[in-house]
């Protein structure tokens, strides 16, 4: 038995208990004898067993070795001085797959905010303003109507990679990618019937600010989601339990949490949310709202050390807001020349794609980049075509306008460390 | 601009007779007095703005009764939460360069009324009275000098009010529509 197991053992008073630990010490003796007598080789867990307990046959966790974790993004803490969370980034350098476990899930709020805790049975959503219908909804009645199924990415806007960042969850991990599960916002504006003039949405939230944005009805009608469901359980408190709202390949902050009110408008409201928001320039305006082509390579990705020369499949995530991923390449020199990389299952609208290339490192300093193009052809930048696109000055830093899709350079030095190397 | 924009909608609604009416049925219809309570949303025309009225010196008792000086510095300035005063930025400064400040930045006095009034004080939100949103709101417009100190907000003040910032913001695309690129003739 492990050190830990004996601990457990001994702080147990229960006759079941220890009957139960007996037969599972008189177990874990066999299979000791075993290493030593079986011919066909078993060995023991490196770490031991972990001990069943109701609490990981009701809800199970992941393995102690697995130490990934969110961090606070942007210099400000979460929690802070008042218990507030602001933004918290994934970790996208350990990931797999194209689905954000949901505790590891990204999450961002306006001025930081309490996470609210919401009992379903009294929650509602009301949809009124310029509708023949003002309607009411209780949970249970949002799970009778007709329910779609979606993988959709939501982005923060500060998601903005930067020479100080050392790691792909400081310059990406405000992006993450969920099954989603509810019902279309156009059933619900249908069902209330959207006047001619209602041409603007105001969505809000429950929670002590009461957190609201103003989405264009055209958005609104297309592909929005109020969803109840995030990978095959209800929405996480943090990502706005009982029900949030998805608003997929636009801005984050427009994918309001704890949904509680829509109201169809004939005007861009100016909410807080919308004020924090704005831009100065129409172009900004313009490629601040529906997110472009971008991807990052995961692995290799900053801070990681490739142990030496050999085979590597290099991994990343890619993704629109313009709807799929149709193509990702990779380079391994800087930029000078691209190769297709590998879709690894299949590129669904404004949804992370997870893209690879299987890579011979001949152990010599180079810098890795990832290039995504989607469906509608637009093309990931670098930072290069970026300001040369806008005529900024060669001697300044760029400045990348709207949301930041820039291509993001992993500088592998010839001792295998992985650097950023925006400079 | 706007009826071309719903012009889809509204040919997809007209072809659709089911459309029109309910199709499943599901949900109820919330009461007047409903959708009154629940409805906190005030537009930059101000038209849902409650009766009431308010003054600086009002608002600066209310901003130490309130609690506001412990988060937002007595000034308005160095405390732990966002700040409310704008940045010295000179006289004939782009009312950008004065911050990212609710008071000065946003286009209209109304934004500010709403998220006083939705969103503050910490711990206590929603329980500030229209009177008192008023006051409060003309006190911060009056710290950054937006209005003067005995302007009086009131609902058909308050809309009315000129924020530095009213005409120097980009509004979000009127040609947006699903499935183009976020800006013709931007190649990424």
């Amino acid at each position: 038995m492990t050190k830990e197991h004996k601990e457990k053992s001994t702080g147990s008073k229960s006759p079941d208990r220890r009957e139960f630990l007996k037969r599972g010490a008189a177990l874990a003796g066999g299979l000791s004898l075993g290493t030593v007598e079986s011919a066909i080789g078993q060995t023991p867990p490196s770490g031991g067993n972990i001990l069943g307990t109701p609490e990981l046959v009701g809800y199970g966790k992941r393995s102690r070795f697995e130490t990934s974790v969110r961090i606070p993004h942007g210099g400000r803490p979460s929690p802070d001085a008042f218990g507030l969370d602001f933004h918290i980034a994934a970790p996208l350098q350990e990931s797999v797959g194209v689905i954000t476990p949901s505790s590891l899930h990204y999450m961002g709020t306006t001025r930081g905010s309490f996470v609210p805790d919401i009992d379903p049975e009294e929650h509602r959503l009301m949809i009124h303003g310029m509708v023949d219908r003002p309607l009411i909804f209780t949970m249970e009645e949002l799970r009778r109507l007709p329910s779609v199924t979606r993988l959709h990415f939501i982005e923060c806007a500060g998601n903005r990679a930067n020479r100080r960042h050392k790691t792909v969850q400081e310059t990406h991990g405000m992006t993450s990618c969920a099954e989603w599960t509810g019902v279309l916002l156009s059933t619900l504006l249908k069902e209330a019937g959207v006047q001619d003039d209602g041409s603007w949405i105001v969505a809000e939230g429950v929670e002590e600010v009461k957190g609201a944005s103003s989405i264009p009805m055209a958005k609104a009608m297309e592909d929005c989601l109020v969803c109840y469901g995030m990978n095959g359980e209800a929405v996480r408190p943090q990502q706005g339990y009982p029900l949030r709202l998805l608003v997929p390949g636009f801005e984050g902050i427009l994918s309001v949490k704890w949904l509680r009110r829509i109201k169809v408008v004939d005007q861009f409201y100016m909410t807080y949310n919308d004020y924090g928001h704005l831009r100065q320039e129409s172009d900004d305006a313009a490629l601040a709202m529906q997110i472009g082509p971008k991807s990052v390579i995961t692995f290799p990705s900053g801070e990681q050390k490739l142990p030496g020369p050999g085979f590597y499949e290099i991994s990343g995530l890619a993704w629109s807001g313009g709807g799929a991923v149709s193509k990702v390449e990779v380079s391994t020199d800087s930029g000078r020349s691209w190769v297709e990389a590998e879709i690894r299952g299949t590129a669904h609208p404004m949804a992370h794609t997870r893209f690879s290339l299987q890579w011979d490192w001949n152990g010599q300093e180079c810098e890795l980049q990832s290039r995504c193009t989607d469906e509608l052809g637009s093309v990931q930048p670098s930072r290069a075509q970026i300001a040369e696109f806008w005529n900024q000055p060669p001697d300044q830093p760029v400045r990348v306008r709207g949301q930041d899709n820039s291509i993001q350079p992993w500088r592998v030095e010839s001792d295998g460390s992985v650097h950023n190397a925006i400079s | 601009m706007r009826f071309l924009k719903l012009l889809p909608l509204l040919m997809f609604l007209g072809i659709s007779a089911q459309a029109q009416s309910p199709t499943y049925g599901v949900g109820r219809t919330p009461s007047t007095e409903e959708i009154r309570a629940w409805d906190i949303s005030i537009s930059p025309t101000g038209e849902e703005l409650p009766s009431g009225s308010g003054t600086a010196a009002e608002g600066e008792q209310l901003y130490l009764q309130k609690g506001c000086a412990g988060c937002h510095g007595i000034t308005g300035t160095g405390g732990l939460a966002p700040r409310l005063l704008k940045r010295d930025a000179g006289p004939s400064a782009n009312p950008w360069a004065l911050g990212r400040i609710l008071p000065i930045r946003a286009p209209y006095a109304t934004a500010v009324w709403d998220y006083i009034n939705r969103g503050m004080p910490l711990m206590a939100e929603g329980t500030l009275t229209p009177d008192e949103v008023y006051s409060i709101t003309a006190y911060l417009l009056y710290l950054n000098e937006v209005i003067a100190e005995d302007k009086v907000l009131t609902a058909e003040s308050l809309p009315k009010v000129e924020m530095p910032n009213r005409d120097t913001w980009a509004p979000l695309p009127e040609w947006w529509e699903p499935g183009m690129p976020r800006l013709p003739g931007y190649p990424y």
